[in-house]
């Protein structure tokens, strides 16, 4: 992954200093060995899609990059500086912000308010509702968001696609450089996927990492710069989106044939990663 | 909401017109927010109903004056019990909290012979500790308000009687606690307080309306604001020229007019608790705890101090009721803020627009759907209906308000995901 990509429409390239990079990630619960020797990187203008069967360990990796469940050995090195993050404000102070799946929003407040949730702004101890209204709005265009009719209606109004669109834009509100969206379009229509997807491009566009949880391969092809295949909590590969086809990636995840760049990747295991069982549990 | 969105720029949208308000009004009760909207419509139907079967005795000013007064213990509580329910909890016990409120104000300001402030403080003081016990139970250990309260419900009448002791009453002697219930403010004043009221609302939203276009905002049309004015002015006026008419039954011994002083107590209370609930972090925090607490627990919201706060309010505002029960009858007896008193209140929060299963309420609710309460109490009395009927009654309104929560609710489910 040396060659500098061609792409001039894009910001960010493959020579750029990786904004994260995770070396030798292990991490159990307790007996279980879930992530094994784990490598990841995530650079700035790029979006790294994580892909990987059912318990393969994505959702540990996440949870670990957040400081959910910090990992147990390996380096956390963000910006080139190894750092330490044992709990979500860490994470949050680094600029690392995740979407879950359940977006977490609360239905009875309207958007400004869910975007502010737990953040508010106060000037002598009273809600600025003015400048926190502004603020929304400018995020909201800067994303080009421009289905929602009024910033001010209830979030239990709002479409699956618009809640999701909210959940991430309020992941980037807070100048956050990294962007982790857990399954964004997993319970979305057609139209909406790719409204939400079309919101992943522009994030990375506008100069953020994002790290893209998905099982649609579609999807992954879709927006992805890079693509990060971990199999039983090993990282089989990270190839570049363009060197791959949907099939070779489906391989990938379910342990197949590999190709070329996948056998190099694993070489310098022991050789014992398809062997091993203790990975199966996430 | 359906899947093909209007592209709408929002920046080009600067005002919403008299129309526009209407529209997303009627969206917003379509999609199940229906908000004190049934309340306010039952209120006018009872008025109309009572007003043509007893046209001389319900709406004579004397009855009006008397509805008010009487109904602001319930609207109290009520206001207080908004800040539980929005989280989705219940305290059954502010009747009581009231009532051993009131007791230790009889006890400080009567058998002690202190100033009435005194009294009062050591009073709010009684609360706040309820208030305390019960939201420690609740959120530091777990168990359920509905049984921690049931439980505080049977206590706090033992501790009443405690305190209270031998003799089975405590006399208040205080002027100034008596007056809040009895005595009017002058004439003169009571149109003042009416100007005042009308005046800063109509500066302060002008204010707001011309903030926000400054800054490139949506504003409201200057219609609305308008309308709204209008409706507040002539709303107010009329109850305040409606009380400042001699009511006495007979003038020549003694003249009642004017705006009760209670009417104003209720009044700054409630705009301190809307303030409270809109305008701090504090209350922000409490709608996103009962909207979707997980949530509100990610967003780095401390869930278990937001309910512990909200019970400590909720007993406090109860021991202001308590306050205006001891003053209303001139003493504390064991059953103050007994009987009825609690279910009224919970039922005027209901009844007035604030959800049962959380995240939804105002305390202005509190007191139209205590109005509600007091003028079916109060017409059903000028029928000359039996007590039996008057409590079914009252059952029956509770049940419907609830009913229409809960419809509202899964309304609002089922229109949510577009």
């Amino acid at each position: 992954m040396t060659a500098t990509t061609t792409d001039a429409g894009r910001p960010g390239s493959t020579d750029s200093a990786p904004l994260l990079e995770l070396r030798g990630i292990d991490k159990s619960f307790g007996a279980v060995q879930v992530l094994h020797d784990v490598t990841l990187t995530a650079r700035l203008g790029r979006v790294t899609a994580l892909v990987g069967d059912n318990g393969a360990g994505k959702s540990t990796l996440i949870k670990g990059i957040a400081g959910i469940h910090p990992f147990d050995s390996g380096d956390y090195l963000f910006e080139g500086k190894p750092v330490h993050v044992h709990n979500p404000k860490q994470a949050n102070a680094l600029g690392v912000e995740v979407v879950y799946q359940d977006l977490a929003l609360c239905d009875n407040l309207d958007i400004v308010q869910n975007l502010y949730l737990g953040r508010e702004v106060t000037s002598s101890g009273v809600l600025d509702e003015l400048t926190m209204e502004q603020r929304a709005a400018e995020t909201l265009a800067s994303l080009s968001v421009r289905t929602v009719k009024s910033i001010r209606q209830k979030v239990a109004s709002l479409s699956g696609g618009q809640r999701q669109t909210v959940a991430i834009a309020r992941a980037v509100l807070w100048n956050s450089k990294l962007v982790i969206l857990d399954e964004p379009t997993a319970a979305l229509g057609v139209a909406q996927t790719e409204q939400v997807l079309r919101l992943v491009r522009r994030l990375a566009d506008n100069g953020l990492a994002v790290i893209l949880i998905s099982h649609n391969m579609n999807d992954v092809l879709a927006v992805a710069d890079d693509i990060a295949v971990l199999y039983l909590g090993r990282m089989t590969a990270q190839v570049e989106a363009k060197d791959v086809d949907h099939s070779e990636i489906v391989k990938l995840i379910t342990g197949g044939a590999r190709t070329d760049e996948a056998d190099e990747a694993d070489a310098p295991d022991d050789g014992s990663g398809t062997t091993t069982t203790d990975g199966a549990q996430s | 909401m359906s899947t093909a969105d209007e592209p709408l720029d929002s920046s080009n949208v600067t005002q919403t017109s008299l129309s526009d308000s209407f529209r997303e009004y009627v969206a917003r009760l379509r999609g199940g927010d229906v908000g004190p909207l049934p309340a306010i419509l039952g209120l006018a139907l009872l008025v109309i109903v009572f007003s043509s079967l007893r046209p001389d005795t319900f709406t004579n000013p004397f009855n009006f004056a008397n509805l008010l007064i009487q109904s602001a213990p319930v609207i109290v509580i009520a206001m207080g019990l908004v800040f539980v329910l929005l989280l989705g909890e219940i305290d059954l016990s502010a009747g009581f909290t009231a009532g051993v409120a009131g007791g230790i104000l009889g006890v400080v300001a009567t058998r002690h012979d202190q100033p009435w402030y005194f009294g009062v403080l050591a009073c709010l003081a009684t609360g706040a500790v309820i208030g305390l016990f019960i939201g420690i139970l609740v959120s530091r250990i777990g168990i359920p308000s509905f049984v921690v309260t049931l439980a505080l419900f049977l206590a706090l009448q033992g501790i009443l009687l405690k305190v209270i002791g031998q003799g089975g009453t405590i006399r208040i002697k205080s002027g100034t606690i008596l007056a809040i219930m009895s005595n009017n403010l002058p004439i003169w004043l009571g149109w003042l307080v009416f100007l005042g009221i009308v005046v800063a609302y109509a500066g302060i939203t002008f204010l707001q309306m011309q903030t926000r276009r400054k800054r490139g905002l949506v504003t409201q049309s200057p219609t609305v604001w308008l309308v709204k004015i209008v409706a507040l002015t002539v709303l107010l006026g009329l109850c305040t020229y409606y009380l400042s008419i001699e009511r006495s039954r007979n003038v020549a011994v003694t003249s009642i007019k004017g705006v009760p002083i209670v009417i104003p107590v209720v009044l700054v209370l409630l705009v301190l608790l809307s303030m409270l609930l809109t305008r701090t972090v504090f209350g922000r925090h409490v709608y996103a705890v009962g909207g979707n607490a997980e949530a509100a627990r990610r967003a780095g919201i401390n869930v278990a101090r937001i309910r512990l706060l909200c019970f400590v309010l909720c007993s406090t505002i109860a021991a202001v009721a308590g306050v205006l029960l001891a003053s209303r009858v001139n003493s504390v007896t064991p059953s103050t803020g007994g009987g009825e008193t609690l279910l009224y209140a919970v039922g005027a929060a209901v009844i007035g627009g604030t959800s049962l299963f959380g995240g939804k309420g105002r305390p202005v609710d509190a007191i139209i759907g205590g109005l509600v309460v007091a003028v079916v109490a109060n017409g059903m009395l000028l029928l000359n209906q039996a007590a039996a009927v008057v409590y079914m009654v009252t059952g029956l309104v509770l049940l419907l308000a609830a009913g229409v929560d809960a419809l509202s609710r899964k309304r609002a489910a089922a229109s949510g995901r577009g």
